[in-house]
């Protein structure tokens, strides 16, 4: 185990992460959800791009062993294994509207149980890498899971995932992690839960990869990754 | 696959003859603008199956651009049509579709580009044309470089999704003349890119050009 980190319920937190290694993350608590952003650590602008993602593997989730994929057509994590086979990645996260509902909530009043968006953790921790605004992008909501209906209506579904559900994903190159425990924009309830996060090392893979063969856009999309600086 | 598909069409008063904008976009070209708060713009179909991938930006404040996944979860449906809000990251409405004779639109299947090209079709398109492209050659003349390309809208294509969670490029629902219609509610800029993809159906294998009106006092 290279690190262990908990991030506390609606807290926020960033990770850089070497190619090659495992993170895995654990919910500690059910109804967690950990709202990430995820960057090409050594690039200015590459970042995870949810549509490009989706239609590349023809999917409306994100589950193993689908392949997280950038801006510029690079493999950026692969997902390895998860206890659930349904992270929402369509409904972005929450914003101080979202969480204002209880009513208003300061360090003054509540210290360090205050509550805070997603938006507010995720621009904290941008700002850290020199990062803004201009940086937000669709993110993946590990742990939650928002049901399409046959017209393509949304519905939150709060219970999905329980106290030790887990995701692993595989850096396909060096990483920026941005990461907000908040509860999912569409809670109705200000129920925010812990995740682990571990890293250990990864152990090498060849052509008989899950991610590797699980499509062909997968497999030229993790191709693009090993040639980001050729 | 073939859904039967009941969708809400509704039309717009509006007549071309009275548009103070009026420019036709080639197959394949682009085009960036401003809206002033009320304006309308109408983005025709002229060919029928071809995709307008579309931004929006507050033209006071770039970072406040388009937001597809803000937008599609605050409407509580992942598709746009008449109605529809389009909403900023930061949640402020940019523009409402008033008008919209097509009925269905998309706003995730994103933007096409040389190298998510070769990701899906292979090396041989990587140097095709691509919107992303036009999207940074049209953005530069106004400040939006590649941090700034949001998630955009297609306009005239169809990406089912169904409930369990696949996503799927479907045969268009547009036809020659349907066109979209927003109003803005504030001055914004309008960054489109009228997609020359071949390798799909999304442009009917033949990408067409489009036609964009506007209304407003100049
Ligand atoms: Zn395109």
């Amino acid at each position: 185990m290279i690190l262990s980190h908990e991030i506390p319920a609606a807290s926020y937190w960033s990770l850089r992460l070497r190619a090659g290694r495992l993170l895995r993350l654990t919910a500690l608590d059910g109804g967690a959800v950990c709202s990430t952003l995820i960057f090409a650590d050594s690039d200015p602008v590459d970042r995870l791009n949810v549509p490009d993602t989706l239609k590349a593997q023809m999917s409306a989730r994100i589950r193993p062993p689908m392949v997280l994929m950038s801006d510029r057509g690079t493999a950026l994590c692969s997902v390895t294994g998860s206890s659930l086979d349904w992270h929402d990645c369509l409904t972005g996260h929450s914003l101080d509207a979202h969480v204002d509902a209880p009513g208003p909530s300061s360090y003054a009043t509540d210290r360090n149980d205050w509550r805070r968006s997603a938006r507010y953790g995720f621009l904290s921790e941008l700002r850290k890498h020199g990062r803004g605004p201009a940086d937000l992008h669709g993110c993946v909501n590990f742990f939650a899971k928002v049901a399409i209906g046959p017209d393509g209506t949304f519905a939150y579904e709060p219970k999905h995932a329980t106290a030790g559900d887990w995701v692993t994903l595989r850096a396909e190159q060096d990483l920026l992690f941005v990461c907000s425990t908040a509860p999912h924009p569409m809670s109705q309830t200000w129920m925010p839960g812990a995740v682990r996060a571990e890293v250990e090392p990864g152990e090498l893979y060849g052509p008989t990869d899950p991610s590797v063969t699980f499509r062909p856009e997968s497999t030229r999309a993790l191709a693009a990754a090993k040639a980001v600086l050729a | 696959m073939t859904t039967a598909v009941s969708l809400p069409l509704v039309e717009s008063p509006l007549q071309p003859e009275a548009a103070v904008l009026d420019v036709t976009v080639a197959a394949g070209d682009g085009y960036v603008g401003r809206i002033p708060a009320g304006g309308s713009f109408r983005i025709v179909d002229l060919h029928g199956n071809q995709a307008v991938d579309t931004l929006f930006y507050d033209a006071e404040n770039l970072a406040n651009r388009y937001s597809a996944m803000d937008t599609i979860r605050e409407q509580g449906r992942a598709y746009l049509t008449t109605g529809s809000r389009l909403l900023s990251v930061d949640l402020d409405l940019l523009v409402t579709i008033t008008a919209d004779t097509c009925g269905r639109h998309d706003t995730l299947g994103g933007a096409c580009a040389q190298e998510s090209n070769v990701v899906r079709y292979g090396m041989h398109t990587r140097h095709q044309h691509a919107c992303r492209e036009t999207f940074l050659r049209y953005g530069a003349r106004v400040g939006i470089g590649a941090r700034e390309l949001g998630h955009n809208i297609n306009f005239f294509m169809n990406v089912p999704l169904s409930p369990d969670g696949s996503l799927t490029f479907a045969d268009g629902l547009s036809a020659p003349g349907k066109y979209i219609e927003v109003r803005a509610a504030r001055d914004v800029l309008v960054l489109i890119s009228n997609c020359p993809q071949l390798n799909n159906p999304c442009n009917g294998w033949d990408p067409t050009p489009v036609r964009l009106l506007g209304w407003w006092s100049r």
